[in-house]
């Protein structure tokens, strides 16, 4: 008797819903057993991670708060991943757009309004589009591979940040501080609930989901770009560009990214210090495939992800154990995801080996 | 009889595939020292019996006798300790590497690196195929990668080698200096069997001819009084369908021109284009006959538009040069194609029938309006498609790569038809389709034409253009030949063309690779 | 006081030593045609593995040991998915490095604050401690073992029937599979390797240059050493000068930080230049190595042609 795989006649749809669920409820049960492998109490770190933070409204804005970011990097990432191209700098993607936003914010020199606080995010959008048209280039003209050149660009933005900060764009009234001023108070986005910290940008991130989802399903670049990744050939006889997706998959992952970036600074947190890139850009990797690269899963996928992030947090105080563990779990819950995806197109059938047959060599000597 | 036993003697072999008999009862003999042709179409069933003997497969029925004694080749290994050799038609190389590592790898049991090294370049200097053995694969020409998989296959000392198709890419002069190597082996003994379907080179080296059609043995022969025309026969056969005059049947304007298109082929085994020229007319079906592998999907890619070519007035639809649009313009100025994959290039196996709908209708059919899929649009079509061609699916939105081949093809074929366009070029449209389908596809096809739109079908099935078509040519190593009323054809004349021979004065092939 | 040249050439060989490591080992699993992603995560792990190995054993010889199987563990973890299950294989390397850097800190926790005697030179004082003959007898076994393992590699891949094997797996795997060697089997032993050697390298952060456990103590040399590999064109001796390349500009990130600008060269105003450039300096001149070797004729063009994609025979 043996495991078979049999390749199943179409993708089953059932499959590419369950296997995300799967590969949470897993993780959880393997955080468990490992948990209390290493001598502190499983259940209560794997509830505090996963659960709990479903459960504690005060939590909930937390939650918003972390899971935006995310849910828009992530939608920008899937489209790439989905026709096959490799945006991994989307961290610095998300800086530089932050960066761009905080420069339109210090030119106009302390004022606010609507007009400032759009124009400040369109220039976080182009800012991080910008960004990532480097490794599109390259990957277009050069056939460099897209994967180390926007990594690349990630630590050199770092460095552009470290800088910035540090010089330039220094907080004179910051005690010597590296972190630029904080932004005035009609610079930055309305809060939509009052004593929350839920600002617009959140709402934005619960919206474009469906957006992408629209455009995905219905139009013409939603389709060439499902059938750039699915068939590179059949794509090219409908008359498809391969060129041309892989530029505008970048600059709309740069693009998101950079938008995630300016909402951050404008929503959450004014102002932009060192510790900005808090390794959002490849956390959003990780929730582009937990969506199943699906504009909807990201939005669930992110949420997903975000209340591990808090429930990291709590449980810190609760077991002890540190913020470091949320990041075992994120990957823990990919390396699942990407291992069902086996399940998704083929079956696992138990058979019978074969009897082997044995005809004999009968040489002539 | 006291001559020595054949070396390879085969009887009764029989080798059935579900559908299809592939081999059928065919014996004949190979003696020792003798060089062998074995004859045939695609579809013949060459390829089948060789890799019998070769160990690949076992047959239904029937015995392999080697030396005189009976045998069962298990696999290629034990073949090639029974001293059985082959060279394949598609080499498997591996392109970074020397000539050295790949015959190295290529070896069955581990010799010692020095001694290895000797014996290569013994047996290439005894035989005359020059190499370097420390030339890395990728730069060597095709002719030269022949030589790497013949050296692989002599180094294990065979008595009978076989060579698959072994000259369809080399250039005349390639083709010499690999008889001279295939002479002199078999005056040191060695048998050889020389799968081809060109008959000048079959007249020009071999002794014996074993003519296979349609899996059974036809005929055996010898080329050196043979003629060409009688071998051709024999490969073709009269097996033929009725040509029906078609009746009634008027041919309208010019509308799809092909000037002297060229375009160089891809890749190491590419075959490259060559002042293809040929016209068809409105309501006339223009069929292009030729063995697999000369052409034909290099020409598929530039009628379709999936590789332009520069000249723009190389191609043309009711005189606008089109020659430089992509796929979609040319959609968009009438032409509908249908390459001879289905799944993968024609559709896509992962969407649904309703999806690979909008893949090649969205503008023409405007399913897809200023950038946003209709979806009801699509799906109204799909379902139109499906019905008309009798398609067996769960419906619209059945994923293409759960159909059937047949259904399939009925599906791709379908969706072009009833775009209804100016032009439609379709290669292989039956290929692999039972033959309820294939009727039915063809009478689409003779449908569409007869409403004033002008078709071009390539394919292998020389029966299909014959009952098809109207006009014909034959492609062979990336030429044309000159187009001929079907109703008028010689078909010697067609089997010398297939097979290479050429009434005109130009050279043979002289496509040398990239 | 003058400019150390010595302590300067020490400096870029103790960081040019763990790219070296880690490039080697993704060359040949790269050569076998896996594309790991995760050098950064199979780094930290032998990092942590490595020093924990230190702390409780305290033979350093044996905390290389460590290192390696950690690494080497990670990359089999990689394998599994990757090469058993077919996944994506950027993926998979992205999902290792999270991993890794995760289940490095954990494990760190427990050994954060303790130190272990430096892992330093083998030779006797009289010439690891030389102001002069230091420079060549002053380094750490790991060097000399990187070093080393430049030549065993080329070696291996180019002279031995193993390696021949191994690349053919690499250029096409149809074909070596049909000509009946394990394709699956040899890549597994490929990416093992390259975890080992990988996680080496991390061991050198923990063990050589700053004797303890800091998280992350890596600090995206797992990146650096990935670029190396595509920008050595997959050849064993380029990887050593582009490491000891990458080496020289991290070095000059200190270089400029400390001043050197003002001793050296005075006369251009190089010490203005802030200092993040010069930490941006090795990255951007990676991209641009990679775009001149892109632009070559020959592209990329050396890459196994089967890099990255899953293997999938027809039966």
């Amino acid at each position: 008797m043996r495991l078979k795989l049999e390749k199943r006649l179409q993708p089953s749809r059932l499959m590419v819903v369950v296997t995300p669920i799967l590969s949470v409820l897993l993780t959880m049960l393997i955080g468990v057993v490992v948990f209390d492998a290493l001598g502190v109490n499983g259940q209560r770190a794997v509830l505090d991670i996963f659960i709990t933070p479903f459960l504690a409204s005060y939590k909930w804005q937390d939650v918003a708060t972390k899971a935006a970011p995310l849910i828009i990097i992530a939608l920008g990432l899937s489209i790439g991943n989905r026709a096959n191209v490799w945006n991994i700098g989307a961290e610095g993607q998300y800086v530089i757009g932050a960066l761009c936003a905080a420069g339109v914010g210090m030119a106009a020199g302390g004022n606010g309004g609507v007009v400032i606080i759009v124009l400040m995010i369109l220039a976080g959008m182009l800012g991080g589009a910008g960004w990532a048209a480097v490794p599109a280039v390259l990957r277009t003209r050069l056939s460099v591979n897209e994967i180390l050149s926007s990594l690349m660009l990630t630590y050199v933005a770092l460095q552009v940040l470290g800088y910035l900060v540090g010089g330039p764009w220094k907080d004179p009234n910051g005690r010597n501080f590296p972190a630029t001023a904080p932004l005035a108070p009609d610079q930055m986005l309305p809060i939509l609930i009052p004593g929350t910290t839920i600002h617009l940008g959140i709402l934005v991130a619960l919206i474009l989901p469906f957006v992408f989802w629209a455009i995905m399903a219905r139009s013409v670049f939603g389709f060439q770009v499902r059938v750039v990744g699915s068939a590179p050939h059949a794509a090219r006889h409908g008359g498809f560009d391969s060129k041309q997706t892989i530029w505008l998959a970048m600059l709309i992952g740069g693009g998101m990214a950079g938008l995630a970036g300016a909402l951050e600074l404008t929503g959450a947190l004014k102002k932009i210090d060192l510790g900005f890139p808090s390794g959002y850009g490849f956390t959003a990797i990780i929730v582009s495939f937990l969506g199943r690269l699906h504009p909807l899963g990201a939005l669930i996928a992110g949420i997903m992800l975000a209340v591990t992030y808090v429930g990291g947090q709590l449980a810190k105080i609760s077991v002890k154990i540190p913020d470091s563990t949320a990041g075992i779990f994120q990957a823990m819950m990919l390396f699942f995801i990407l291992a069902s995806d086996i399940l998704v197109r083929y079956r696992i059938r138990l058979v019978r080996s074969p009897k082997a047959t044995v005809p004999v060599v009968v040489p002539g000597e | 009889m006291t001559d020595t036993p054949a070396r390879l003697a085969l009887r009764g072999l029989t080798k059935r595939f579900p559908g299809v008999l592939a081999n059928d009862n065919v014996s004949f003999e190979v003696k020792p020292g003798e060089i062998h042709a074995l004859l045939g179409e695609n579809g013949a069933g060459k390829s089948t019996l060789v890799k019998m003997i070769y160990g690949i497969m076992q047959p239904d029925a029937g015995e392999i006798y080697w030396n005189g004694q009976r045998v069962t080749v298990t696999n290629p290994k034990a073949a090639r300790k029974l001293g059985i050799g082959m060279v394949f038609q598609h080499f498997s190389l591996f392109e970074a590497l020397t000539v050295f590592e790949n015959i190295a790898l290529g070896l069955d049991a581990k010799v010692a690196q020095r001694d290895l090294e000797a014996s290569i370049r013994e047996v290439m200097n005894r035989y005359g195929l020059k190499l370097d053995p420390q030339r890395v694969v990728s730069d060597l020409s095709v002719g030269e990668r022949q030589r790497i998989e013949i050296v692989r296959a002599l180094l294990l000392n065979p008595t009978l080698l076989i060579m698959d198709e072994p000259t369809s890419v080399l250039t005349p002069q390639e083709v010499e200096q690999l008889f001279v190597v295939l002479r002199q082996l078999a005056r040191e003994g060695c048998s050889i069997l020389y799968i081809s379907h060109k008959l000048h080179e079959i007249k020009a080296l071999c002794e014996t001819a074993t003519i296979l059609r349609g899996g059974r043995l036809v005929d055996t022969c010898d080329p050196r009084v043979e003629t060409s025309r009688s071998m051709a026969e024999k490969m073709i056969g009269g097996n033929l369908k009725t040509i029906q005059k078609p009746v009634g049947r008027t041919f309208g304007v010019e509308k799809f021109v092909v000037n002297r298109l060229s375009m160089p082929g891809v890749g190491a085994f590419g075959i490259s284009l060559k002042d293809i020229t040929f016209n068809v007319k409105a309501g006339e079906i223009f069929g292009i006959a030729g063995v697999a592998g000369n052409g034909q999907n290099a020409l598929l890619l530039a009628l379709s538009g999936e590789e332009p070519v520069d000249d723009a007035a190389a191609i043309s639809i009711d005189g606008a040069p089109i020659g430089d649009l992509n796929a979609r313009r040319r959609r968009l100025k009438g032409l509908s194609s249908v390459p001879e994959e289905r799944n993968g290039h024609a559709a896509v196996p992962d969407f649904s029938l309703s999806d690979n709908s909008v893949l090649t209708g969205r503008d023409r059919l405007r399913l897809a309006v200023s950038g946003l899929i209709r979806p009801t649009a699509a799906k109204k079509y799909t379902d139109e498609v499906i019905s008309n061609f009798a398609v067996k699916a769960t419906g619209n939105d059945a994923v293409a790569g759960s159909l059937s081949g047949g259904n399939l093809q009925k599906y791709i074929m379908g969706r072009e038809i009833l775009q209804k366009p100016t032009v439609l070029v379709v290669s292989q449209p039956t290929w692999g389709v039972d033959a309820g389908a294939a009727a039915a596809i063809h009478q689409a096809i003779v449908d569409l034409a007869a409403t004033g739109s002008a078709i071009v079908v390539i394919s292998q099935d020389l029966d299909e253009l014959l009952s098809l078509c109207d006009t014909l040519a034959v492609i062979n190593g990336g030429q044309l030949s000159r187009s001929m009323k079907v109703s008028e054809a010689d078909i010697h004349e067609i089997g010398l063309l297939m097979g290479g021979i050429h009434g005109e004065t130009e050279a043979g092939a002289a496509q040398h690779a990239a | 006081m003058g400019f150390d040249v010595i302590a300067s050439i020490m400096t870029i060989v103790g960081l040019s030593t763990p790219i070296l490591l880690a490039a080697l080992g993704e060359l040949v699993a790269e050569k076998s045609g896996v594309l790991n992603l995760g050098v950064e995560g199979m780094m930290l792990l032998g990092a942590i593995g490595g020093f924990a190995v230190a702390v409780m054993v305290g033979n350093p010889y044996v905390a290389v040991l460590g290192a390696a199987a950690a690494g080497a563990i990670g990359a089999l973890l990689f394998g599994f998915f990757a090469l058993t299950l077919n996944s994506n294989q950027v993926a998979t390397g992205l999902a290792l490095t999270i991993f890794g850097t995760g289940v490095s800190s954990l494990i760190g926790l427990r050994f954060t604050g303790r130190i272990v005697l430096p892992f330093g030179s083998p030779f006797p004082p009289a010439l690891s401690k030389d102001p002069f003959w230091q420079v060549f007898f002053g380094y750490s076994p790991i060097v000399y073992f990187a070093l080393i393992m430049v030549v065993a590699v080329a070696w291996f891949l180019n002279r031995t029937r193993g390696g021949l094997i191994l690349r053919a797996v690499g250029e096409n795997d149809l074909s070596a599979h049909s000509i009946g060697y394990s394709v699956v089997g040899v890549r597994y032993a490929a990416v093992a390797f390259g975890g080992a050697m990988a996680g080496i390298g991390g061991a050198y952060f923990s063990l050589v240059i700053t004797p303890m456990w800091a998280e992350r103590m890596t600090a995206g040399r797992g990146w650096i050493a990935l670029a190396l590999v595509v920008f050595a064109g997959w050849k064993a001796g380029r990887v050593l000068i582009g490491a000891y390349l990458f080496g020289f500009l991290v070095w000059l990130e200190l270089f400029a930080k400390g001043n050197g600008f003002g001793i050296i060269l005075p006369q251009l105003p190089l010490q203005n230049v802030p200092s993040q450039f010069w930490a941006a300096m090795p990255y951007l001149m990676t991209i641009v190595v990679l775009a001149i070797i892109s632009a070559r004729p020959s592209g990329g063009g050396n890459a196994p042609a089967c890099l990255g994609k899953p293997f999938l025979p027809s039966n």
